[in-house]
């Protein structure tokens, strides 16, 4: 692969996590933020895939194909299944309204981009150019965990604050070792399956998938 | 001095004028083209495509008439609109990459010239003093300003890349640069302006084009008081409006084809490559539209903040990968 190659394919990949992150703020319907979800998931895949051509890592691409089969289908598949088993598909009264928190949004990629040039700048190159782009995914992912009400809204949060992570780790250190990011994989693998059994018994015992009326729970 | 003026007047003046001519005929051709996608969509067999041609040439041979209190602004506004809009054609790279007054086509222009058209539409819809006249000029007026950050911003990322904002500049640097047109800058650039295109063409998710007399139109309720040739040249005024943004699109982004060595057979190439790749922006904008439902008018600052957010990340990214 030559440089310029390299280049361009990475900063299209990394690109479209972060366009994919503001798109699960964007959009309402739950269908849509799974699938872009599964968008992130096998971006962030062809991230670790071209870093580990570039740098002829065995070990990393087999971590790629990881996340490509955990976070871009098994995980997106089965918030799918959630949110059908939900009866009202629409996050319909977030906490910040949708254009509010797209501003906002914009002003965490900003943050992050000022935040983190201390960073980059001390081992300049492609790969740790795009940290920024990891850095922003997370504050996305804080800030819809934090102004979601529903359920499977708060997990897609917690999964940005994941896929941001691993970005982070595969652009500054090419990976951490294959058996945490399996840990790390497999954690939230159980969150959604956990998360599957909640929304079945809220549903039972509330209609509805709001945290919030959690609340009624009590006594 | 002396060469370079005649070839202005040999070259870039014709060319320019060629243009105007061009988006006059093509703008109506545009729409026409649409309205056929959506009705054979449907499964209807639709009008031919050159129909809303045929339909300004009826109305220019119809009767002047002006609701009683109207005021000077009426007539004047049509006017102003198409002088507006026919300048800033003028002046833009679309055929060729040296029209005249090159130099001064900057985006900043281009778009305030744009927006002269739409404040002159606004207060014609004020004119009048009817309720549906005084909505629509307020809701276009709201959804131009929603739009008009996301659409400078998004500009403001093609320029970083090429370091200018004049327009025939851009277009050249890309033509000389085939790589930075599939940079993800450019990419985010594409789907804000796009957005910001079709808001600010009526069309769709925003705007229903095909609707009379109905509570949730925009650009029909403002110009609800026109008649004859006056409505003609409104009609045509915002033909020409689309197929210069449409035209802009496709040269910004895909600038294959332009003339830019000073020749005639590169700008008869030119006239080619953007009849087909305005047609393409149109066919694609009528699948959009095919597969949406108006929005509600208080869902649009939704669209179009998710419009400003992709054209910031255009400039950060731009920024960043310079």
């Amino acid at each position: 692969m030559n440089a310029a190659t390299y280049t361009g394919a990475l900063e299209l990949a990394a690109g479209a996590v972060l366009v994919s992150a503001v798109m699960t703020l964007w959009r309402r319907q739950v269908r849509t933020i799974v699938t872009m979800l599964s968008l992130q998931g096998i971006s962030l895949a062809a991230v670790a895939l071209i870093l580990a051509a570039h740098e002829h890592d065995g070990a990393l691409a087999l971590t790629g194909l990881l996340v490509l089969i955990v976070k871009g289908v098994i995980v997106p598949g089965l918030l799918r299944r959630i949110a059908r088993l939900d009866p009202r598909s629409r996050e319909t009264t977030p906490l910040v309204n949708v254009p509010a928190s797209l501003v906002f949004a914009a002003v965490l990629i900003v943050l992050s981009y000022v935040v983190s040039a201390r960073v980059t700048s001390v081992a300049p190159s492609v790969a740790t150019r795009m940290v920024p782009i990891g850095v922003a995914t997370v504050l996305v992912g804080y800030f819809m965990l934090v102004t979601r009400r529903r359920a499977v809204s708060k997990v897609v949060g917690l999964i940005l604050v994941d896929n941001g992570i691993a970005l982070v780790t595969f652009l500054l250190t090419s990976g951490v070792p294959l058996i945490v990011e399996l840990g790390s994989s497999l954690d939230v693998l159980l969150v959604v399956v956990v998360l599957q059994f909640l929304v079945i018994n809220m549903g039972e015992q509330l209609r509805r998938s709001e945290l919030d009326q959690m609340k009624e729970l009590h006594d | 001095m002396t060469s370079s003026f005649t070839a202005t007047l040999a070259y870039s003046m014709p060319a320019s004028a060629l243009q105007i001519v061009l988006v006059a005929l093509g703008g109506p051709l545009l729409l026409g083209l649409m309205a056929k996608i959506r009705a054979r969509a449907e499964g209807r067999v639709g009008a031919p495509i050159s129909q809303p041609l045929k339909d300004i040439r009826k109305l220019l041979s119809k009767e002047r008439l002006h609701a009683r209190h109207a005021s000077v602004v009426l007539p004047l506004a049509p006017i102003v609109i198409l002088a507006a809009t026919a300048v800033a054609i003028g002046i833009a790279p679309l055929i060729t990459t040296h029209p005249a007054l090159g130099a001064s086509a900057d985006i900043l222009v281009i778009v305030y010239l744009l927006l002269t058209g739409s404040v002159a539409g606004a207060l014609a819809g004020l004119d009048t003093g009817t309720a549906f006249g005084g909505m629509g000029a307020s809701r276009a007026m709201t959804i131009g300003a929603l739009a008009e950050p996301a659409l400078l911003v998004a500009v403001i990322a093609l320029s970083i890349q090429a370091g200018t904002s004049n327009l025939p500049a851009i277009v050249s640097s890309t033509l000389a640069h085939p790589n930075w047109v599939s940079g993800p800058s450019r990419l985010l650039a594409l789907v804000a302006l796009v957005i910001v295109i079709i808001a600010e063409t009526g069309r769709l998710p925003v705007d229903n084009p095909a609707t009379h007399l109905e509570l949730t139109m925009i650009h029909e309720a403002m110009i609800l008081e026109y008649a004859g040739p006056e409505l003609a040249l409104v009609t045509l005024g915002g033909a020409m409006r689309l197929g210069l943004l449409f035209s802009l699109v496709a040269n910004l982004f895909f600038p294959w084809g332009i003339g830019s060595n000073g020749s005639l057979v590169g700008l008869l190439v030119g006239v080619l490559a953007l009849a087909l790749k305005t047609s393409v922006i149109a066919v694609g904008v009528s699948l959009i539209e095919i597969h949406s439902a108006k929005l509600r008018l208080f869902r649009l600052p939704e669209l179009l903040a998710g419009a400003f957010v992709m054209s910031v990340l255009a400039v950060i990214t731009g920024l960043v990968t310079r």
